[in-house]
């Protein structure tokens, strides 16, 4: 017969043990301090474990705990006071449409503060830095390397006179220099010869805009007095912006599309 | 005999003067053609005997009449075989300014401003803000006064007791707080009862009881509850609407009305809280309930001479008599807004069935408000305009446009002349009723305007709103 039913057995026949409940419930209460002294002295990985299960046995009694707590007492569901009050015929009334409209106006602000406007080619392909300038190595050994020449067209304008050789940071070889541009005006469909007046905005940065450099998709300004435009007020008008539509450094011309 | 042709000066025309609810004065008679308004002003005076020459103005099928009889017929055709009918209506003998600038500019209140209310004579201003608190503000310097805390959440209704001894709040927690106006202490405990938030308080009327112990209040969990500010407690429970009850009204003739979001309006009686009559004809939301008599009820005995009583007894009387003047004979009339477009003219003393149904705005209408003359109703709604309506008949007969964004509330000049409207796009404009046109513009506001009031004597207007200032107009 196993071992436990031997006592099992005995229990049967002759009844507990007349300590037996004392003795049971004293061990029982001295549990609670070798738990506490195992939990202490238990290392390493073994120790990790004893943990891990009694915490997890602590989360649990005081998640009980606080379920009876719970119970005694009655409490108001929502206590706290939230932000932007509303008076009570909107109460029930959804805003959402007012948001939606707060946001549309916010990015309609942000647009016209960018600058953004309707043009014919409104993404092009971004140009790196490196494809952008080209190192040039100065210096009596040649080991300075803070100059940079530019690689596309740029424009300078006709007052531009040079930093001096041993300053400038960003060279713009006159090779590459453009005066005028080749543009269309896409309802007459004719193309103009036309002086540029200054770069507008490189989408490839501002660094460049300021730099004069003239890539795919730049806005240029063109002198249109050719043209004999004229405003409704009276006035003639002499500059319009054009968009650039082809790589000049690769055609050696700048043709454009002028943006009306 | 007949009355004189058109094509010749000075022939008489038949008339006929009569009052707005239609009887006539005197038989009719002959008056020359160029009679105008002063001179009918004159004859009215004297068939009614008046002492003192109360000022008129004259209607004749509903356009008022500002020229002399004879270019006014000769404009609009009209036939001089038939006797011809005017109505005279008695004006307000006192004549409001228009308010034309913003005189303070006070902050205080940490949250937008939810409601702002005059006290019924006219000294002293309440205001009630999301940030729990009370306010009550020193007119004479424009300054803040007091500051009532207390509530749990957002105040969003507030209502002063036509003997101006009482000031009574609700929140969004659905209790009320009666607050004591002169030291701006709570007079006791919160008054709890009902589950959801107060939307509407309103007083018993002076003339039924002083001084003014009971008002009704009505919440989002479908019940008005009628309380004792002595008692301190809640003394009838009006159950009966399936939905929040929006609006809450108590009528001179001692019955109780509730619109509610279930689209019916029911009228209840207040000895013992029964149900007397269900209106039905709503197709959507009851927003808001006005009565003909709403603003002598709530300025109970007090009027624009500013005078004031000292015992209740007197004020009972004094507001009885005024409550019968302006009653007449007819019976109270009332008028609610809704959220399918539409209001509905009711006499619900006579019969549950609509009188009239005022059609024509094109969004919800938000609030609805009587003249204080009872001639006129004024409605204010989501479609950016405020529409002029007849008050007896409940024809239309303007429209305010104006606005850029949805009018939220309106409030009435004590003369009923002048007609102040407050929107979401944070202006305020006092529109003229005898020209029907823009009077004032009034700027100002940075943000939502929601709440507005003006004063009962006239001088000024209180309005806030989401961007947490009391702005005063003088």
């Amino acid at each position: 017969m196993p071992q436990g039913d031997y006592i099992d057995l005995h229990r049967k026949r002759h009844g507990y043990r007349h300590d037996h409940f004392e003795r049971k419930r004293k061990k029982e209460a001295r549990e609670v301090h070798k738990q506490s002294a195992i939990a202490q002295k238990a290392l390493g990985i073994k120790g990790k474990m004893f943990a891990k299960k009694r915490y997890a046995e602590k989360a649990l009694m005081k998640k009980t705990l606080a379920m009876h707590e719970e119970s005694s007492s009655r409490r108001k569901v929502d206590d706290e006071v939230h932000e932007g009050a509303l008076p009570a015929y909107l109460l029930d009334r959804e805003t959402t449409t007012r948001a939606k409209v707060l946001s549309n106006t916010i990015k309609q602000k942000r647009k016209e503060k960018a600058g953004k406007w309707e043009v014919p080619l409104p993404k092009v392909r971004p140009v790196a830095e490196d494809e952008m300038f080209r190192v040039i190595r100065s210096g009596k050994r040649k080991t300075k390397q803070w100059k940079r020449m530019v690689t596309k067209a740029t424009f300078v304008g006709p007052s531009f006179t040079r930093k001096p050789p041993k300053y400038e940071r960003f060279i713009r070889p006159t090779g590459l220099r453009f005066t005028k541009a080749h543009v269309t005006h896409p309802e007459l469909k004719c193309t103009f010869n036309l002086e540029i007046i200054g770069v507008k905005k490189n989408p490839n940065g501002q660094m460049y805009t300021s730099l004069g450099v003239i890539t795919k998709g730049t806005i240029i300004e063109v002198n249109v007095s050719e043209l004999g435009l004229v405003t409704p007020a009276g006035k003639v008008v002499w500059g319009k912006y054009a968009q650039v539509t082809n790589n000049p450094e690769n055609d050696g011309c700048i043709n454009g599309v002028l943006l009306v | 005999m007949e009355g004189g042709g058109e094509d010749e000066m000075n022939k008489n025309v038949m008339c006929l003067l009569t009052d707005p609810d239609g009887t006539a004065l005197g038989a009719p008679m002959y008056l020359p053609q160029n009679v105008g308004p002063l001179q009918l002003q004159q004859l009215v005076n004297k068939l009614l005997n008046n002492e003192e020459k109360l000022p008129y103005a004259f209607y004749i099928s509903d356009h008022e009449l500002v020229v002399e009889l004879g270019s006014y017929l000769e404009k609009n055709k009209v036939s001089v075989e038939k006797v011809l009918r005017i109505v005279y209506q008695p004006q307000a003998v006192f004549r409001i300014r228009p308010v034309n600038r913003c005189s303070a500019t006070i902050s205080g209140h940490t949250e937008a401003v939810l409601s702002v209310v005059f006290s019924p004579d006219g000294r002293q201003l309440a205001s009630g803000s999301g940030d729990t608190t009370v306010r009550l503000w020193d007119l004479n310097t424009q300054t803040p006064l007091h500051t009532c805390t207390g509530h749990k959440n957002w105040v969003l209704c507030i209502a002063w007791s036509p003997d101006c001894k009482h000031l009574v709040s609700g929140s969004k927690a659905g209790e009320l707080q009666c607050w004591d106006p002169l030291t701006g202490k709570p007079s006791g405990n919160s008054l709890i009862g009902h589950k959801k938030w107060i939307t509407g308080i309103s007083w018993e009327p002076v003339h039924l009881k002083a001084p003014c112990r009971r008002f009704v209040s009505s919440s989002k969990d479908g019940d008005a509850r009628i309380w004792d500010v002595s008692l301190r407690k809640c003394v009838m429970c009006l159950s009966g609407h399936t939905l929040a009850v929006t609006c809450v009204k108590w009528g001179g003739d001692g019955m109780i009305y509730t619109g509610s979001q279930d689209c019916t309006i029911k009228v209840w009686e207040t000895s013992q809280g029964k149900l007397i009559r269900e209106l039905k004809g709503h197709g959507h939301w009851v927003n808001s309930l006005a009565l003909s008599t709403e603003y002598v009820l709530r300025t109970g005995a007090f009027d624009h001479t500013g005078k004031h009583y000292s015992s209740p007894e007197e004020m009972q009387e004094v507001a009885q008599q005024r409550y019968n003047k302006m009653k007449g004979n007819g019976p109270e009339r009332l008028v609610s807004g809704s959220d399918d477009f539409t209001m509905i003219l009711w006499e619900p003393a006579i019969s549950k069935h609509p009188k009239a149904r005022m059609t024509g705005h094109q969004q919800l209408v938000n609030h609805v408000y009587f003249s204080p003359d009872g001639q006129w109703v004024a409605s204010a709604s989501f479609d950016k305009s405020v529409k002029l309506w007849n008050g007896i008949t409940g024809k239309f007969v303007a429209a305010f446009r104006g606005h850029v964004g949805p009018v939220y509330q309106i409030s009435w000049s004590a003369d009923s002349r002048l007609l102040l409207s407050g929107s979401k796009d944070s202006t305020l404009k006092v529109w003229d009723i005898r020209t029907q046109k823009l009077k004032q513009d009034l700027p100002g506001h940075a943000d939502e305007v929601f709440a507005v009031d003006w004063s009962p004597d006239g001088e000024k207007v209180a309005s806030g709103g989401r961007d947490r200032v009391l702005k005063l107009w003088m």
